[in-house]
């Protein structure tokens, strides 16, 4: 049982850190980006691409290593990220939202098999493994790196959540969400601050990509259509657009998908997440927190 | 302060504004009249950036501003208050301000100017916590002349802020810009309620089918024959 519950928050911390930037950017410029999953992709193979040219250090010393090449991909995976809206989605703002749903996917699709013709179609196996010894706490089983990997995503989502709230950019972000030609008139530069939304969504995508590689050990270019899937489901269950809510949404599938798996056996996991996210669709489409808009005109 | 010349505007193939030509000086209130769809709304737009011009020239401060980004023009010191409010109505009265203030780095200048436009609209300093979705019509209007005030404009540009009010409101509002522009603020009012705007107004324009057709001081148009035929409902 609090098996069950660990491996639940476990998965689910990856599945909000995904999330987030699905929600952000869908927040602030009404896009579902089919092609953030590919991103944790792309997050993943750089966060490959780095551990290999480091070779050897990386396996000595495995946890400060890997906390830098975090650091790294998430910051290339930002920039993927801001090149992606440039070059995809800033020329349809304003067009129709069919146009942009589909260039989503062509993007998608673009950057999936981009990475196969750099990467090749087969698996790559992570030059770090974590596996560590299990320690047992309240009857759970669980490693020290899974622990280090909840701490970083929970570390993320805490500082998103205050950069959201409480800062000038996150203002100017959920002015913009709001209403984006007054947010001009307040001096806000919206597409810069529409980029850095991205960068930050991708990053953290980006992160998840490389925690990822490192805890299943193995990462291909379609590793990133699936997670993409989740990260929606769990935005949907939280409330899409709104932060905190993702972040449950993400924790909420996590554990679902860890009963589920329990109760109906491994094979029906998936069938069990999207069947959560249909159910939410039609029962409570504005999902566990989604906001309600009080306008008067 | 503010010239305009030869301004001309197209919107997919409609010609919303024909060589219109504007001036504005230094502490002056000046009157846009005008119908439904003769342009008012369209060289507001066109002078804050929100709409490129096709043609014609905008100058600031003697600085030539055509065609420049809205974010831009609105750090040169010329803020435009849309038509319809435009509250973001689910943050709060003091975020409102807040983002009045995006471009004004020193935190400590932010507060003043929220802190003023709270003293001059006290019934915003009560609401501060509340959605600015929940306010009335009047006191969206307010916040959102507010709002405008908190990013220290030279030029106010103000787009219909009678819209939809109790004429008691209106009066309020009329006063409120005729204080804003006291204390030294020059105010382009953009105005189908004819008769309050030039009660406060210094000089006025009127705007028929995207040109400008009259223009004179606010006394002189008031008695225009023209112009209480057409817009102060004969008398």
């Amino acid at each position: 049982m609090t098996q069950l519950v660990w491996n639940g928050l476990f998965v689910g911390s990856f599945y909000a850190l995904v999330a987030l930037g699905y929600s952000m950017v869908y927040g602030i410029i009404k896009l579902l980006n089919f092609a953030h999953g590919d991103l944790y992709m792309l997050g993943a193979f750089s966060g490959f691409a780095v551990l290999s040219a480091l070779g050897g250090v990386a396996t000595a010393m495995t946890l400060p290593v890997l906390l830098a090449v975090l650091l790294m991909t998430m910051v290339s995976t930002g920039l993927a990220g801001v090149v992606l809206e440039r070059v995809a989605y800033r020329p349809l703002r304003g067009a129709p939202r069919l146009s942009l749903l589909i260039t989503a996917v062509g993007a998608s699709f673009a950057i999936e098999y981009g990475m196969r013709i750099v990467a090749g179609p087969d698996p790559q196996v992570y030059p770090v493994r974590l596996s560590g010894t299990a320690i047992e706490v309240f009857g759970a089983w669980f490693t020290l790196q899974q622990l280090v990997l909840i701490g970083v995503a929970v570390v993320l989502m805490v500082g998103l959540n205050l950069l959201v709230t409480r800062t000038r950019e996150g203002r100017a972000m959920r002015a913009i969400a709001l209403d984006p030609r007054t947010s001009s008139l307040m001096g806000i530069d919206v597409n810069a601050v529409i980029s850095r939304t991205f960068f930050i969504g991708s990053a953290l995508a980006g992160a998840a990509g490389v925690m990822a590689g490192a805890y299943y050990g193995k990462i291909d270019f379609l590793m990133g259509f699936l997670i993409g899937l989740k990260a929606f489901t769990a935005a949907v269950i939280g409330g899409i657009g709104n932060i905190s809510g993702t972040m449950l949404g993400g924790l909420v599938l996590g554990l679902l998908e860890s009963f589920g798996t329990y109760w109906l056996g491994g094979e029906w996991r998936d069938v069990f997440a999207f069947g959560v996210l249909i159910l939410f669709l039609t029962v409570r489409p504005t999902g566990l927190l989604g906001e309600r808009v009080t306008e008067r005109v | 302060m503010l010239e305009i010349s030869d301004l001309d505007v197209h919107y997919d193939g409609v010609h919303a504004l024909r060589g219109l030509s504007l001036t504005i000086a230094a502490h002056e209130i000046v009157a846009l009249l005008g119908n439904n769809g003769a342009g008012k709304t369209t060289t507001l737009s066109a002078i804050s950036g929100l709409v490129r011009p096709s043609g014609g020239k905008v100058v600031f401060e003697d600085k030539d501003i055509t065609g420049l980004a809205a974010h831009k023009i609105t750090s040169c010191g010329l803020v435009h208050c849309p038509e319809g409010r435009r509250i973001f109505s689910t943050l709060t009265v003091h975020d409102n301000l807040l983002l009045g203030g995006y471009l004004v780095r020193d935190q400590a200048e932010v507060r003043k100017r929220i802190d003023r436009v709270y003293d001059l609209l006290p019934r915003l300093a009560e609401r501060r916590a509340q959605q600015g979705g929940t306010l009335s019509g009047g006191e969206q209007q307010m916040l959102a002349i507010g709002r405008a005030l908190v990013t220290g404009p030279r030029l106010l540009l103000l787009d219909e802020p009678s819209m939809g009010l109790a004429p008691l409101v209106v009066a309020q509002v009329m006063e409120l810009i005729a204080d804003i522009n006291a204390s030294g603020t020059a105010v382009l009012l953009v105005e189908q309620n004819a008769s309050a705007a030039l009660k406060i107004a210094h000089r006025g324009y009127v705007l028929e089918s995207g040109q400008g057709t009259l223009s004179g001081t606010a006394d002189a148009l008031r008695s225009d024959p023209r112009v209480v035929e057409a817009y102060l409902g004969g008398a």
